[in-house]
């Protein structure tokens, strides 16, 4: 039962970690997920994704996701 | 370099310069735009500065999300296609270095009427630039570097 965090761009370096992998135990959705691992509440300007696709702070994980955390997006 | 086509969209990432012109000309070619239904294109393509916020860049390094990111671009795409009476639409992205004067990015969007081409291209490149997982870091000429903390509004 494992779920793999994943960080992009500035974010990545202020966690100093591209990749980190949680229990699922843990955490129940990405928001407590973020919690577990940094500490404190999710920031708001902190994107998050599972399995590729956008998700609110609540969204509810599944042994073998993959959530990403980055920070606003500059493409374009 | 990704490639992902799905009838009359396409979407593409490219980690070494690409040419807009060269590009839509294909596309055309490829999506059969020269059938006669097709009566307005709509381009836009957008060039790497060499000057941000006040300063002087001398190089820029787009990171993205692999496969996160295409998915994004393919969802915009196809969204054009809902919205509007769109016939065709292509989006180009580079990501790795890129140098002043490289294209970044090229959206397009083809219909029978100018409005709904021009509607769905500024759709493609707007959504692109809200939700489509790319960072930019640039390299100033002082030497530093930085993280583009948010895209400009318009």
């Amino acid at each position: 039962m494992s779920i793999t965090i994943r960080y992009f761009a500035s974010l990545r370096e202020q966690v100093g970690r591209g990749e980190d992998i949680l229990d699922a135990g843990d955490a129940t959705t990405v928001g407590e997920a973020w919690k577990h691992l940094h500490g404190a509440d999710m920031p708001p300007r902190v994107l998050a994704a599972v399995n590729q696709e956008y998700v609110a702070g609540d969204h509810v994980l599944a042994d073998g996701d993959e959530v990403a955390f980055f920070p606003p997006v500059t493409g374009g | 370099m990704t490639r992902i086509q799905h009838g009359r969209t396409l979407v593409r990432l490219e980690e070494t310069h690409f040419e807009p012109w060269s590009e839509l000309a294909a596309f055309e070619r490829a999506a059969a735009l020269d059938d006669g239904k097709t009566g307005a294109a709509s381009v836009f393509v957008g060039t790497m500065r060499d000057f941000n916020a006040g300063d002087d860049v001398e190089q820029l390094f787009l990171e993205h999300y692999p496969g996160m990111t295409e998915r994004e671009l393919e969802h915009i795409a196809a969204e054009a296609l809902e919205r509007w009476p769109v016939n065709a639409a292509l989006i180009v992205h580079r990501v790795g270095l890129i140098r002043p004067g490289d294209p970044i990015v090229l959206t397009a969007a083809w219909s029978a009427h100018r409005g709904a081409a021009f509607e769905a291209c500024r759709h493609l490149i707007e959504a692109l630039k809200h939700r489509a997982p790319f960072w930019k870091r640039e390299d100033l000429r002082d030497g530093s570097q930085r993280w583009v903390a948010e895209n400009t509004p318009a």
